[in-house]
């Protein structure tokens, strides 16, 4: 093989891209085989309803959203467990920003007169989401100051972050639920659209005309996740900040030679993971009815962490990808609504999951050393 | 051992080789970096198995299949980083693997007994057998791998490099040791580049040079110089071009009396435009050190680097700005993502202009890494294919470009060509002599090289300038042409006032 005819540039066949593709490809055939099994089995059709769809978009999108960040964490080497807790938080602080009273209010003066709400009806939900998306970002660059700062692993940083960001919403909340005064429109960004949407377009007698955001076809919570998923992605390919991220996953002492500012590169990481768990919050918001629950989305780092790895995202850095992640995302909630319709028992649904997780990462492995 | 041979891939890194021991005796097994010293030792202990050749051990034949093997048979090795768990006591360093056990309860006041027992063999008494092995210093660890070499009733014993990390006093009682041990009918193999303790405390020598053995003999009987002329004995040939460099370039790299926490003990040089400025000397004499302190990845305690007009400390994201970079020694911890693309790789040291604003489109990044493809050149089915799947010498090929893509004036290049087949050898000769001659036609200025090489012959066709590092100590660089190998190694070996004479 001479180097005349390998580096012309017409004959050459991006062989990583094209791996790429193929594997992406894989997660897709994958995705459609389960979901196919589930239509098939599930009696009646029921899974192949419009409805069914939205609601596993609808389901997804928290893990989803969350898992953006996720994949960036990770595939700077990284790992991120407080994910649950930040949602948590950001969860609390919107809810505590909706019911926040009016200083100096009197006593016996009317509700009206009390709460904020009803004083800024389109000031304060802005607020409350700024906040709440803020307070998560917030959580993020605190954890990733403490790894670059401490020089301690991810996993022990974020273990203890696990922690300490529950306790926080905990102490904001105290310890109770905060039922915010009024519903706004905060609280219905996960609410269905598409169903209502489809019956009208198709003059079924009974549906209504849409209003509100019923205009979007789709509830403003996925929109949020596709122009998130998007950000990220181009992120990710197009920036330097992308690149550098990959080049400290891969090797860490290599981005170092090469210049790249790594300890800036992981905080931002961390920080950015924050950022995507708080839109996630948001969602998380909603599908809780609008009420600030310190004690949600517990144990959902898990799940966040498997949508990534399902998506090819290796915990040894380097490695992950958008789309990935949203279709591991897409099939851990296929797989538990296929397993809710079927009737499993829940234990049956988690073992499945668990197995398809373990099998995931087996394949990725066994495909790593055919192409290494 | 007989004619033993080992390939690894398309390097032939040991060729019939003989080796003989007899029982209570010190041989000492010298040869240059990468003589093949190591690979014969991993043959020996079952790390490796030979592709042809016979091992023959108390006149039985003697064939490995695993280390732990080989420690059954009674061969034991120290290497020079040692192999104890920093976590156990000293006593289950010492018996780890034969712990004595009642059913499947270990037996702790027996192996206290024992470890105690072998300790005083290797007569060490200020270690307590319960002492956690990380709380010792260097020395008394390699006393414990001694003492569970003793607890295994070793009869070969091979010791690689055992001095390198050792001060004086240490020195002299790991050699009593080892006088104690050959009385007992120990035989001990004994790898250093030290010759002047080769010299001291060995009664043969074997001498290993490109994988081959090239001659043995008694020590006593064998004056320094004979040994060294059979370690580098070869002939520098058409490897290195040498174009019409200029010797008048503006000094664009300057050390001044550099010290940094451990090494380089005290270093000063000046780099020129369109020079190139080797460092030889063994390893651990502190080069690597170096080159990582003026790269800014290692801390400077005093002394001072100049590049250019800067001075100061600096960070290696500064020194790229500055128009500096370097090729890591360690290719594969440090030198390379292994598992990103050859464009990524090749351009990871600067990304600006590959885009608009911080944008970096891979498009461009493959376009960019392009050109050095094809010129230097580098075999790889596309921009885009994986670090990993290259050849070691194409790998390396584009860790080098990784310096042309930042257009730097000055390449540290550590150790540039180590493990790598001839043909890249020659590539990055031909493109390390390009660079310092510069191109007047196109408006390339020269360039500046620092290398750091263990491969004489490299650095003497190479280079227009060569220092020597000791220990920690930069000699004073003198025109290539006032050294020859046998010079370098002398003064490496710390020997230099010899050299005059």
């Amino acid at each position: 093989m001479t180097h005349d005819s390998t580096a012309s540039s017409e004959s050459i066949r991006p062989s990583l891209g094209s791996s790429e593709l193929v594997n992406m490809l894989g997660r897709f055939v994958a995705i459609m085989a389960v979901y196919s099994f589930f239509a098939i089995m599930v009696e009646d059709g029921k899974f192949y309803s419009p409805r069914v769809l939205e609601s596993i978009l609808r389901q997804s999108a928290v893990y989803a959203t969350a898992g953006l960040g996720m994949t960036l964490i990770i595939i700077a080497g990284g790992i991120d467990l407080s994910t649950g807790s930040i949602l948590a938080l950001t969860v609390v602080v919107v809810a505590f920003v909706l019911n926040l009273p009016v200083p100096n209010a009197a006593e016996d003066a009317s509700v009206e007169a009390r709460y904020l709400t009803y004083q800024w009806p389109v000031l304060l939900p802005l607020l409350a989401v700024a906040a709440g998306v803020l307070a998560a970002t917030l959580a993020g660059a605190v954890n990733g100051l403490l790894i670059v700062g401490l020089r301690l692993v991810p996993f022990i940083v974020t273990l203890g972050a696990l922690l300490i960001w529950r306790a926080v919403a905990k102490g904001i909340s105290q310890e109770k639920a905060i039922y915010p005064q009024e519903d706004t429109w905060v609280s219905d960004i996960m609410q269905p659209t598409f169903v209502p949407f489809l019956n009208w377009m198709r003059g079924v007698d009974s549906a209504r005309r849409p209003e509100g955001m019923g205009w979007f076809v789709l509830p403003l919570g996925i929109w949020i996740l596709i122009f998130a998923a998007i950000a990220a992605a181009l992120l990710l390919r197009y920036t330097r900040f992308g690149r550098h991220l990959f080049a400290v996953g891969s090797n860490e002492s290599t981005a170092r030679l090469c210049g790249v500012p790594v300890e800036r590169t992981k905080v931002a990481a961390y920080m950015l993971g924050g950022f995507f768990a708080g839109l996630a919050g948001l969602m998380q918001f909603s599908f809780e009815g609008g009420n600030g629950y310190p004690t949600t989305a517990a144990g959902y780092e898990l799940h966040i962490i498997a949508a990534v790895v399902l998506g090819g995202g290796s915990l040894l850095g380097g490695e992950g990808s958008v789309l990935g992640t949203v279709i591991g995302a897409l099939m851990i909630t296929i797989l538990r609504m296929g397993g809710e319709q079927m009737d499993w028992p829940k234990w049956v649904q988690e073992a499945v999951i668990g197995g398809i997780i373990i099998a995931a990462a087996t394949l990725d492995r066994v495909r790593h050393r055919g192409t290494q | 051992m007989r004619g033993v041979s080992k390939r690894f891939g398309a390097t032939r890194a040991l060729h019939r080789v003989n080796l003989q021991v007899r029982p209570g005796e010190v041989l000492a097994l010298v040869g240059e970096n990468g003589a093949g010293k190591s690979t014969l030792m991993k043959v020996l202990s079952g790390a490796h198995a030979p592709d042809e050749g016979e091992m023959w051990l108390d006149g039985r034949p003697y064939s490995p299949r695993s280390p732990l093997d080989a420690r059954r048979h009674g061969i034991a090795m120290i290497y020079q980083e040692l192999s104890l768990a920093p976590h156990l006591s000293v006593m289950e360093n010492i018996l780890l693997g034969i712990e004595p056990t009642i059913g499947p309860l270990i037996q702790w006041s027996e192996m206290r007994r024992r470890a105690a027992a072998a300790l005083e063999e290797v007569g060490v008494r200020n270690v307590r057998p319960e002492t956690p092995v990380h709380r010792l210093s260097i020395a008394q660890q390699q006393m414990v791998e001694i003492a569970r070499s003793v607890a295994l009733e070793s009869r070969v014993l091979v010791l690689d490099e055992p001095t390198s990390s050792l001060t004086r006093h240490d020195i002299e009682r790991l050699f009593a040791l080892i006088r104690s041990l050959r009385a007992r009918g120990i035989s001990i193999i004994y790898i250093s580049h030290f010759l002047e303790e080769v010299q001291q405390i060995s009664d043969r020598f074997a001498v290993l040079r490109d994988g081959e053995s090239v001659g043995e003999g008694v020590t006593a009987a064998t004056p320094l110089h004979n040994i060294i002329a059979m370690m580098v004995g070869r002939e520098v040939n058409e490897l290195y071009p040498r174009s019409q460099r200029c010797d008048d370039g503006e000094v664009v790299l300057e050390l001044a009396q550099l010290r940094g926490i451990e090494k380089p003990v005290s270093a000063s040089l000046q780099l020129r435009r369109g020079r190139v400025l080797g460092i030889a000397g063994l390893m651990g004499a502190g080069r690597t050190e170096l080159m990582r302190a003026i790269f800014g990845l290692e801390r400077v305690a005093s002394g001072e680097i100049r590049v250019g007009t800067f001075s100061g400390r600096s960070t290696p994201q500064r020194r790229w700005a500055q128009g500096v970079g370097m090729v890591s020694e360690d290719r594969k911890q440090e030198g390379l993502a292994l598992g990103l693309s050859v464009a990524d790789n090749m351009t990871m040291s600067r990304l600006g202009g590959l885009g608009p604003w911080r944008f970096v489109l891979p498009s461009r990044q493959r376009a960019a890494a392009l050109p050095w493809i094809r010129r230097i050149p580098i075999k790889c089915a596309s921009p885009a294919q994986t670090v990993s799947a290259l050849s070691g010498g194409n790998q390396q090929k584009v860790a080098l470009a990784r310096l042309l893509h930042a257009d730097v004036d000055i390449l540290l290049l550590d150790e540039p060509t180590r493990g790598i087949d001839v043909a890249s050898k020659s590539e990055i000769y031909r493109l390390i002599d390009e660079l310092a001659a510069g191109d007047e036609a196109t408006g390339r200025a020269p360039k500046a090289v620092l290398i750091v090489s263990s491969y004489l012959p490299e650095l003497l066709g190479v280079c227009d300038e060569v220092a020597v590092m000791t220990r920690g100590r930069l000699g004073p660089t003198r025109p290539v042409a006032q050294w020859n190998e046998h010079q370098l190694m002398l003064a490496a070996t710390g020997k230099e006032e010899a050299a005059s004479i």
